[in-house]
């Protein structure tokens, strides 16, 4: 069997690379971009935005992070991880907003800070 | 260490062969990244909560960060990670040169952005422009901007740590392809810091547009 690590992986090369950085590079030109345009509501602001944003980070885990070419394994770690990720958010969204009434923030600074003085 | 097969000079005894020791590593790296991921995802979270509820006062209050400053560092950063990324090529493709070189490169960019991080943070403290009770910005017309501040120094705060971390990282797998330890039969260190240093990046995809850029 070869030691030789390169001989059993297969990965991109430097044009690949360059490609995925001009690719990045133009999308957060566009992202840039989209945040001046009113789309009529913020909300679809903030989902293109992270639309944009969840393309550039597909292609820095796809290719600069090897996940295309690595093991499913590790792509199955990655996406269990965001699995979770997205139950924190979506419980926590559900529970936050069936006690809307509860005031448990405010608009003012905590006291105690030079604000206070 | 073990050393007892002179042909692999770092293959650990525990493992069968170096792609087994090489496939071991990720997987065990992966797994902290994803701790990462999720370590940040509570303050994502948070973040997400707050500004749902007081969306003009962190609407107003990002106009006190600087555009240009973060569209500069986001594409430091993504510069940095595509040196980071020729660094791993050239480990595997025996260029140790340019190993080094790239290694090299993305520290400069590491260094930039923490340059330009201290430049905005500098600024807000100047302006009061500080997390929760420390906040003392005069002249506010809609109230609760100390809230966005909050989870801006956290997040650019605990993201700047990790780039701290990073390059504390990359200047040791730097130590060592100067010493001549990489070769394509070994480069397990490189590619599990390169894998770290783009998470860094992938976390600041996410806290640019949310942070910089609400409309």
């Amino acid at each position: 069997m070869s030691s030789d690590l390169s001989q059993t992986q297969h990965h991109g090369g430097p044009k690949l690379y360059a490609g995925v950085l001009a690719a990045l590079l133009v999308l957060t030109a566009i992202t840039v971009t989209a945040s001046y345009v009113d789309f009529g509501s913020p909300a679809v602001n903030v989902v293109i935005a992270l639309a944009i944003a969840s393309i550039k980070a597909s292609l820095v885990a796809l290719y600069f992070m090897h996940l295309r070419y690595d093991k499913p394994l590790l792509s199955i770690i990655f996406v269990g991880g965001l699995f979770f990720l997205g139950l924190l958010l979506m419980l926590t969204m559900i529970d936050a907003g069936t006690r809307a009434s509860v005031p448990y923030w405010n608009s003012k600074p905590p006291a105690g800070g030079p604000a206070a003085r | 260490m073990s050393r007892t097969d002179a042909g692999e000079p770092f293959l650990q005894h525990h493992f069968a062969t170096p792609e087994q020791q090489f496939e071991a590593g990720k997987i065990g790296m992966w797994l902290f990244l994803v701790t990462e991921i999720l370590l940040f995802g509570g303050l994502f979270v948070g973040y997400g909560l707050m500004r749902s509820r007081n969306p003009a006062a962190f609407s107003e209050a990002h106009h006190h960060l600087d555009r240009i400053l973060g569209l500069t560092n986001t594409v430091v950063l993504l510069v940095s990670s595509f040196t980071m990324v020729m660094a791993v090529h050239a480990a595997r493709t025996d260029r140790r040169k340019r190993l080094v070189a790239f290694l090299a490169l993305t520290l400069v960019f590491a260094g930039v952005f923490l340059g330009i991080k201290y430049i905005e943070y500098s600024h807000k403290f100047h302006e009061g422009l500080l997390p929760g009770k420390f906040y003392s910005h005069k002249g506010d017309t809609v109230p609760g901007q100390f809230q966005f501040f909050s989870f801006y120094f956290m997040m650019t705060g605990l993201h700047g740590i990790h780039i701290l971390g990073g390059i504390g990282a990359i200047l040791w797998v730097l130590r060592r392809s100067v010493q001549g330890h990489f070769s394509s039969r070994y480069y397990t260190p490189v590619d599990l810091v390169g894998l770290y240093w783009h998470l860094v990046d992938l976390i600041w995809i996410y806290l640019f547009p949310l942070l910089y850029l609400i409309s």
